[in-house]
């Protein structure tokens, strides 16, 4: 193999295991300032039972995001060494923002949300509980901007040799040292035609990811009739984010494949497996790309495309086919993952329409009754399903914006850094598969161990700390 | 404004920041080893529990200015010294899931596995630290466009190699300051009794790479001989070591940590005086140097780099003084600890 495809390779390994973390993250971040909330409202002593519980399997996961994001920070640098050059006066305001403004945030308030029960009053420590839930938000936030600019850039422009070229050069092999990006606009590159929606689409989509882990967990205890109330309660809270962020991933995904068509039409088409240039675009619940000779089978909604980009079924989709073979997205690759997230998206919001009903007619822990039983051991299996479509979706983002790096600008094979080998690359490939799978097992192992140990008792819990309780006295 | 200086210097706080904050804890890390009983170690993990993820920032935030700010600079230096950085991350990693899992269970075996594992990364990420920097001091060789030319068996020279060890001392004997403050009873007992061989080692790690910086390294040394004012820095550090274990001695533990954190920035403000307006040197050539004006992002991107840092930097010194203030005083081990 090139040290392209390792290069290529390792970047995707590295972020899609890191990209396990960070979704749990602000889900969970977001339902521990919900239960923390409901204590201080209520003063319920299951809500803070809740909040700890909730809290130790928070720090396991975060721990494990830190862990795997450090990497991430200088694997630009260290395996995309001309790309770095190219857009460093761009994209790297974004990573150092994150730093400042998400990542300090979140790990200076961690350190309260975790070990600060005892230390602080109760308003200050959900306060800190309400910074890391922001702090994760935050991260999200410049790593979108950071690479929706590379999707669509904008605020920008190119120079070669220090002087500006115009929009319609291309970039020729012997440029490459002496080109760069250079910032016009901050907020042009910070509000670039895709950010917004992207960010919309991820922040839900993380939502959805710790909503399923707080299900699967109550699901499964009340399945095992184990910590009854507990796991009700928290399946509630599971549910509500689930219902809110699986709609919402509706609505997000669909203006975001309005703002691919409009700007990375090459991608729609390679999302679609669409062809032919032309209105009355069909849309494919799931279908096979014959590469070959040019077509996609499968069922279609005649027309359906056209209908969902632009509202009437005579708008123009550009086909691949008047895509310049080179510059065409691998098809087959980004129509199976694409369909596989929004598969997977109604799933999440058929399971969350069922949990609802049974909720709302009073089921939810009725186990006795094979209406609940069935739903309680998918909502076991559900924890899976955000997983997937997170990763699909990036997986279809970033494959289909091949072959750039920086889409129009930079291809991804002319990022690379010049010096680094292929030997070097394979060597620390190996490694990160060799530590990623421990860390993988073991993570797996101790979420077990916890989940299998469950809440403390009611009893336990009621040892509050001592400042606290004179606070819910007074 | 000089943008490219300032910049220089922003860069210089956050790395220095980061050889202070993780210094310790990567410190606590080369020191667990020698405390035997489990209870102890779990003193010591819990000193650095509340801190050590932001500590991490530093070098997080670091490499994102860097990367902002001297593109060329984070491109080679991160290219360059492939296998040696992947090291780095790899030490990381295995640190910070070591401090995460090891009192998850209670079985011997698994706790020591861990303690291994903490040590072993800790200690390796000080030293390969330490050896990059010696091999930015020492120049490493890039071509016409600022890439490097050289191998990884060339990073390997005695030099870095000397910088290595000394860091390793230096975060050990900083990491045993810290613990100091941190601890009480038999412990702390312990811990004072090897502070001053900490010291003594360190000492005499500084001393060989000085000798060896000015026999060897001599471009480094240059704007002290031109601007012999700056040999201000130099007493200064030398007061500020020799003021540990006075402290330590007065039983002023916060005083000798505040004294160790001193020394740690006035190495690192040397070092920059002597690199500036250096980022990396090339040697031999050293026209082909990487400096904080051939190598940086457009004025514009410095300009709002530097309205970020105004916002954020007052915010974020304000709440991790916040962190280290709650969590002061000595440790205690609870349930909610690692």
């Amino acid at each position: 193999m090139d040290v392209l495809m390792l290069a290529r390779l390792q970047f995707a390994f590295t972020i899609a295991f890191h990209y396990i973390f960070p979704p749990l993250s602000i889900g969970l971040g977001t339902i521990l300032v919900l239960m923390e909330g409901m204590w201080l409202k209520t003063r319920d002593p299951r809500y803070h039972n809740m909040a700890r519980f909730w809290t130790k399997m928070f720090g396991l996961i975060f721990g494990l995001g830190v862990a795997t994001g450090i990497v991430m920070e200088f694997e630009f640098g260290t395996n995309w060494a001309t790309y770095s050059r190219f857009v460093g006066d761009i994209f790297g305001s974004a990573l150092a923002a994150e730093g400042i403004f998400a990542f300090f945030l979140e790990s200076g308030f961690l350190a309260i949300l975790l070990f600060g029960w005892d230390k602080v009053g109760p308003k200050l420590h959900f306060f800190a509980t309400c910074m890391v839930a922001l702090g994760a938000h935050f991260s999200a936030v410049w790593i979108i901007v950071a690479n929706s600019w590379q999707q669509t850039p904008a605020g920008s422009h190119l120079e070669i040799n220090g002087g500006r070229v115009p929009l319609s050069h291309q970039l020729q092999p012997a440029e490459l040292g002496h080109a760069r990006m250079v910032i016009d606009d901050f907020w042009g590159v910070v509000f670039n035609p895709s950010s917004l929606d992207r960010l919309n689409h991820t922040l839900v989509a993380a939502w959805s990811a710790g909503a399923f882990l707080v299900i699967s967990v109550g699901a499964f205890y009340l399945l095992r009739k184990r910590h009854r109330e507990f796991a009700l309660s928290s399946l509630k809270f599971g549910l509500v984010l689930a219902f809110f962020s699986s709609l919402l991933s509706l609505t997000t995904g669909h203006s975001s494949a309005i703002g691919v068509a409009q700007n990375q039409p090459a991608k729609l088409a390679a999302m679609e497996g669409r062809w032919e240039t032309g209105p009355d675009a069909p849309l494919h619940p799931f279908g096979w790309v014959d590469l070959k000779n040019k077509r996609t089978f499968g069922p279609v909604i005649p027309g359906g495309l056209s209908l969902l980009v632009a509202g009437q079924r005579a708008h123009v989709i550009t086909g691949l086919n008047d895509v310049p073979p080179d510059l065409r997205p691998p098809v087959q690759a980004t129509f199976q993952l694409f369909h596989v997230m929004v598969g997977v998206g109604f799933a999440l919001i058929a399971l969350s329409f069922w949990g609802a009903l049974l909720w709302w007619r009073g089921v939810l822990a009725e186990t006795d009754r094979s209406a609940t039983r069935w739903f309680l051991r998918l909502g076991v299996f559900s924890v899976l399903l955000p997983q997937i479509a997170n990763q699909a979706g990036w997986f279809t983002a970033e494959i289909g914006r091949q072959p750039w790096i920086v889409w129009g600008y930079l291809r991804t094979s002319d990022g690379l850094s010049a010096v680094v080998k292929a030997n070097q690359v394979v060597a620390s490939l190996l490694g990160f598969g060799l530590i990623y799978l421990l860390l993988f097992v073991l993570f797996i192992f101790l979420l077990n161990r916890k989940i299998q140990h469950g809440p403390e008792s009611l009893e336990e819990s009621h040892e509050l700390p001592e400042s606290w309780l004179k606070q819910s006295r007074a | 404004m000089d943008y490219n200086l300032l910049w220089f210097g922003i860069v210089g706080v956050l790395f220095a920041g980061y050889a202070v904050l993780d210094g310790f804890d990567l410190g606590v890390g080369a020191l667990i080893l020698w405390v035997k009983d489990d209870g102890e170690r779990r003193v010591l993990y819990n000193a650095i529990g509340p801190v050590w993820d932001g500590n991490e920032v530093w070098l997080v935030t670091g490499g994102g200015a860097l990367f902002a700010a001297f593109p060329s600079v984070y491109a080679t230096v991160f290219s360059g010294f492939y296998l040696g950085f992947m090291l780095l991350l790899f030490a990381l990693i295995f640190r910070a899931v070591a401090i995460e899992f090891r009192s998850k269970e209670p079985w011997p075996w698994w706790r020591r596995w861990w303690d291994r594992g903490f040590f072993g990364g800790s200690t390796t990420a000080a030293f390969l630290i330490g050896v990059a920097m010696g091999n930015i001091a020492w120049g490493i060789p890039l071509d016409a466009r600022g890439e490097f030319a050289g191998t990884f068996l060339g990073l390997l020279r005695p030099y870095a190699l000397l910088m290595g060890v000394t860091t390793v001392s230096l975060f050990t004997m900083h990491g045993s300051i810290y613990l100091h403050m941190k601890t009480e009873g038999p412990l702390q007992a312990r811990l004072r009794r090897w502070i001053n061989p900490l010291i003594i080692a360190f000492i005499v790690c500084y001393a060989v790479v000085t000798l060896a910086t000015l026999l060897y390294v001599p471009h480094i040394t240059d704007v002290l001989r031109a601007q012999p004012v700056l040999f201000v820095f130099a007493i200064l550090l030398v007061l500020a070591i020799a003021n540990i274990p006075r402290e330590i001695h007065h039983g002023r533990d916060g005083r000798a940590f505040l004294s160790s954190c001193a020394t740690m920035l006035l190495l690192m403000a040397l070092f920059a005086l002597g690199m500036f307006p250096h980022m990396v040197f090339s040697n031999p050539e050293p026209w082909h140097s990487l400096t904080a004006y051939n190598s940086s992002s457009t004025p514009k991107t410095l300009h709002i780099m530097t309205v970020i840092a105004a916002i954020g930097v007052p915010i974020v010194l304000s709440y991790t003084a916040s962190v280290y203030y709650i969590f002061r005083g000595k440790v205690k081990v609870t349930k909610d600890s690692y």
